[in-house]
């Protein structure tokens, strides 16, 4: 597998009409390197590939796409993990707006990560020292805070795909739970007022996907089950 | 929050509630008439009408036809939201599908209750 | 040049990681109209990537542990050229910092008792030096840059902060008076450049270490805000000084926390020998990053490496138990897993010392005014210039920075940058307008690239600019192999200054971005290098065969790298704390 065969996704808005597919053949020597890696040795054959990426070891999220159909971040995805004979088939993450190449728009996907009040709210007076927080209650929050916004969730959610702007999506809801979940947040009835209609919360279909496809391995279709019950918890 | 106002109930959560409480009525509903069919294997007109008769028979009935108007509604109205974009459209679907659906419910009442 | 379009803000923050932020967060709640400006969504910044904690006095662990014992550890692992009053400032400033971040929401690991979890770091100690080893950094599990970035970045989102971003900041704009009053700045996405006006520029654009082939910064790490400063004509301090962490992925680069070392981990050679208790006797594997990078490559250098070449290490962590493995180091595990293809509970990981972080930068006062020197070389401030985070040089690191107190010195002095900026504006703040050639002057480079029709393309460049970096300027130095250095970068500019960008599209032109960051690559190289010739002793992570000892007599001084001649000067250390006493310099042993 020394010479891989790459079709990539390409478009720019000031010379194409029409997005197409572009073939690549990459000498890998036989290596087993990260997509990333693959994507670099593109960009030395045809400078003007665009594509995102920061800190290369999985932890930034700028390098969310859809390799071979799935989406992964291209940094920490070996090639061995993705090409089916020998091809591998880059596209830009689905269901969001491509600005060039692989670089799509990711505005809808953070409005909604904003709608959710992604930060701590606490309206008692703050201690002189930190706040205390149990052991356990701090575990309460893992597999939760851990998410790096990469998107790879949200945009392989057919529900987002279909309501972006209504549907919170797996990501920010995640972020969500993260938030209701701390004991040191007392904002959770006004969190939770503002999910309770048929989009924020009600569009998971429990398709999971997201579960799927995380490159940090978390679950948000356990995250968006606890809110549902919290919102069943609270009204009835 | 998303305002909306064609949903059944403008709530995420009542709906969600009423559809899955609406399954298991339907789930009890399909169980009771399979095992029914399955007891009665000679099954004629006068044994099946007779069932109908009940007052009891009725009324579940009755329940698990509201509960499927209920549910159908909830899915049908979320697979438009879903699928189709232009609002004229939309409103025009689902007001075609409330409409069936009224309808349905009150023939099947008629069925019951009628003569 | 006149038509460009204007942005004007009170203060432009250039630079959205944790320094950046904190600073903006302090600018955005006083309510001055203010910007952060970065080429990356904030939280894809290399501050994600911090991994193992956050040193702080919060005597959480220890209920008597004191700000002055982490100051003099600060002091003495900068090998006496931090200045005091700056290390002060951050070692008694720090637990409100720290105390703050939790407010804001943080999720820190957690004791028994509800307060913040502590582990220990290399070069921490009790009781200045004679009380044994101290736990001090503070951590959410492995991933505390992760954390303290999502927090500062939400915080900001709630504080209504102005983003800018995907933008990339091009140059400085100074007027005839030599003020700075603002940058230009392009937006990725379209490629629109703009004037950016502002009263405070504040340079929080992070380090370089993409300066070395093997680095375990991330790819955005090309030291911007020094190439900016440098092409403004400003002076760079201690750039000579380049952390090597002991423990980056041999063969990846990327990093595994010393938090390792502090949860009880230790590095083995070929023989499984811990041969840190060779070279430290009392800190072992906890000795300063500079003393156990240095152990590490005699260790190889002496055959006793690891691996079929025999040029690496590895670090043992099984005997901690996948309990320990799971919940204080999940991030470790992932990465070595996915880089190393080793399971750290079962198998050591293969570590070899990797450039990791820039004492040097930007030299500032504790309120992150840039400085220069005047000709007698008293310090001057640069008006309208600010810098904090690894950019600048304050300098609480000296020669050597130890684990954990790149995040303190992130939130304690980007939050002393917002809060003077914001006093300094109340006051009034009043500089010439840019003229047009001041604005050309700022445009230059990059209509050089615009316009450039042929030659050399930038990743061949790059590549070899790093290669010459990591061969001559490596954990060990000496003249001849650096002067050849200096020489191949000389030659290596002129060949960047004709160097092509073929494609000139506005979209999304991450090419362009890129060629742009070369230029920046190259000034903090060259600045590096000769800072590095220059400097003949050995001190903290600079390390000379052919000087190999400390020379406080001639060297007991802070580098000062001028650009325009690029000369080496030498600027006074600050030993003059204001309420404790000075620490004086010793041989230092760990």
């Amino acid at each position: 597998m020394s010479n891989l065969q790459v079709s990539i996704y390409r478009y720019n808005p000031e010379t194409d009409s029409a997005p197409y597919m572009q073939e690549f053949q990459v000498d890998t020597k036989g290596r087993d390197l990260m997509v990333l890696d693959v994507l670099h040795m593109m960009k030395e054959q045809d400078n003007g590939l665009a594509f995102r990426r920061s800190c290369r070891e999985g932890v930034c999220g700028s390098d969310g796409m859809n390799m071979n159909g799935k989406n992964g971040l291209a940094c920490i995805t070996p090639l061995s993990d993705v090409i089916k004979g020998n091809k591998l088939t880059l596209r830009p993450l689905p269901g969001l707006p491509v600005i060039r190449d692989m670089v799509v728009d990711m505005g809808l996907f953070y409005k909604q990560y904003e709608r959710i009040q992604p930060y701590l709210q606490n309206d008692e007076p703050a201690p002189a020292i930190e706040r205390l927080q149990s052991p356990e209650d701090r575990d309460k929050l893992d597999g939760l805070y851990e998410c790096i916004l990469c998107a790879c969730c949200s945009t392989s959610c057919p529900s987002f795909w279909w309501n972006p702007d209504k549907f919170v999506g797996p990501a920010g809801l995640l972020q969500s739970y993260r938030f209701l979940a701390d004991s040191r947040d007392n904002a959770t009835e006004q969190r939770l007022s503002e999910l309770e209609d048929p989009f924020s919360v009600f569009r998971c279909r429990g398709i999971m996907n997201c579960v799927a496809v995380c490159p940090k391995g978390l679950n948000p279709t356990r995250a968006i089950g606890k809110i549902r019950d919290m919102l069943l918890a609270d009204a009835t | 929050m998303v305002t909306n106002i064609t949903s059944f109930s403008r709530s995420g959560l009542s709906d969600w509630l009423m559809q899955r409480v609406s399954a298991v009525v339907m789930a009890l509903y399909a169980v009771f008439l399979v095992a029914y069919l399955l007891f009665n294997p000679g099954l004629d007109y006068y044994a099946w009408s007779g069932l109908f008769a009940q007052t009891w028979m009725r009324i579940f009935s009755l329940l698990a036809f509201i509960s499927l108007s209920a549910h159908a509604w909830v899915g049908l109205w979320t697979v438009t939201t879903d699928y189709i974009k232009p609002t004229n459209v939309r409103i025009g679907v689902q007001l075609f599908i409330i409409l069936a659906i009224f309808a349905f419910l009150v023939w099947s009442i008629q069925i019951l209750w009628g003569a | 040049m006149s038509n460009l379009r204007s942005l004007t803000y009170d203060a432009i923050i250039i630079g959205g990681g944790g320094s950046g932020l904190r600073a903006a967060l302090e600018l955005a709640k006083s309510g001055k109209k203010t910007a952060v400006l970065s080429k990356v969504f904030p939280t894809r910044s290399h501050t994600v990537s911090a991994q193992g904690g956050i040193t702080c006095a919060i005597a959480s662990s220890d209920p008597d542990d004191d700000w002055r014992w982490h100051m003099y550890d600060t002091v003495k692992g900068g090998d006496y050229i931090a200045d005091q009053d700056a290390a002060e400032y951050m070692c008694s400033e720090g637990p409100k910092a720290v105390f703050e971040l939790e407010h804001m929401g943080l999720p820190f690991s957690r004791f028994d008792n509800g307060r913040i979890y502590q582990r220990p770091f290399g070069g921490q100690s009790k009781n200045f030096g004679e009380g044994g080893q101290a736990a001090r950094t503070c951590a959410a599990a492995d991933r505390t840059g992760h954390a303290l970035l999502h927090t500062l970045y939400q915080n900001n989102l709630k504080n209504n902060t102005t983003f800018l971003n995907e933008w990339y900041a091009v140059d400085l704009v100074k007027n005839s008076d030599g003020d700075v009053v603002g940058c230009i700045a392009m937006c990725i996405e379209t490629g629109e450049v703009v004037q950016v006006k502002s009263k405070a520029t504040v340079l929080a654009t992070g380090g370089a270490g993409r300066i070395y082939a093997s680095t375990t910064n991330a790819l955005i790490n090309t030291g911007d805000g020094i190439g900016m400063a440098l092409r403004a004509g400003f002076p760079m301090q201690d750039m000579e000084m380049w952390q090597f962490h002991p423990t980056g992925i041999y063969g990846a680069g990327t990093l595994v926390t010393e938090g390792c070392r502090g949860e009880g981990g230790y590095l083995i050679n070929k023989d499984g020998e811990r041969f840190m208790e060779r070279y430290a006797p009392n800190a072992k594997d906890l000795a300063g990053r500079d003393v156990v990078a240095r152990s590490m490559v005699m260790e190889i250098i002496e055959g006793r490496g690891c691996g079929e070449k025999g040029d690496h290490v590895f670090l043992k962590l099984d005997h901690l138990g996948e309990d320990v493995l799971g919940k204080r180091l999940p991030g470790i595990v992932e990465l070595s897993k996915t880089f190393a293809h080793v399971d750290p509970a079962k198998d050591p990981i293969p570590v070899v010392p990797t450039c990791h972080y820039m004492m040097g930068g930007i030299p500032t006062n504790v309120h992150g005014q840039a400085i220069m020197q005047d000709e007698s070389g008293n310090d001057q401030i640069v008006n309208g210039l600010y810098a904090c985070g690894e950019a600048a040089c304050v300098s609480v690191h000296g020669a050597n920075r130890l684990g954990g107190n790149s995040l303190l010195d992130l939130v304690v002095f980007g939050r002393a940058a917002g809060m003077f900026i914001e006093s300094a504006l109340n006051e009034g703040i009043e500089y010439l307008d840019a003229s047009e050639s001041d604005i050309e002057f700022a445009m230059k480079r990059m209509s050089r690239w615009n316009e450039s029709e042929g030659g050399e393309t930038v990743p061949a460049l790059k590549a070899e600019l790093q290669e010459i970096m990591q061969n001559s300027f490596g954990v060990f130095r000496e003249e001849k192999n650096m002067q050849e250095g200096v020489q191949k970068l000389a030659d290596l500019r002129s060949r960047i200054d004709n160097a092509y960008l073929p494609d000139k599209s506005n979209a999304f032109n991450t090419a362009r971005v890129e060629a742009l960051e070369l230029d920046n690559l190259m000034e903090v190289a060259e600045a590096t290098a000769i800072a590095a010739l220059e400097r003949k002793e050995s001190r903290g992570a600079h390390s000379r065969y052919d000087f190999p000892d400390r020379d406080d007599v001639n060297w007991l001084k802070h580098s000062m790298y001028y650009p325009a001649t690029k000369e080496l000067k030498k600027r006074d250390v600050n030993f003059k704390p204001k309420t404790v006493d000075t620490f004086e310099p010793k041989v230092r042993t760990y």
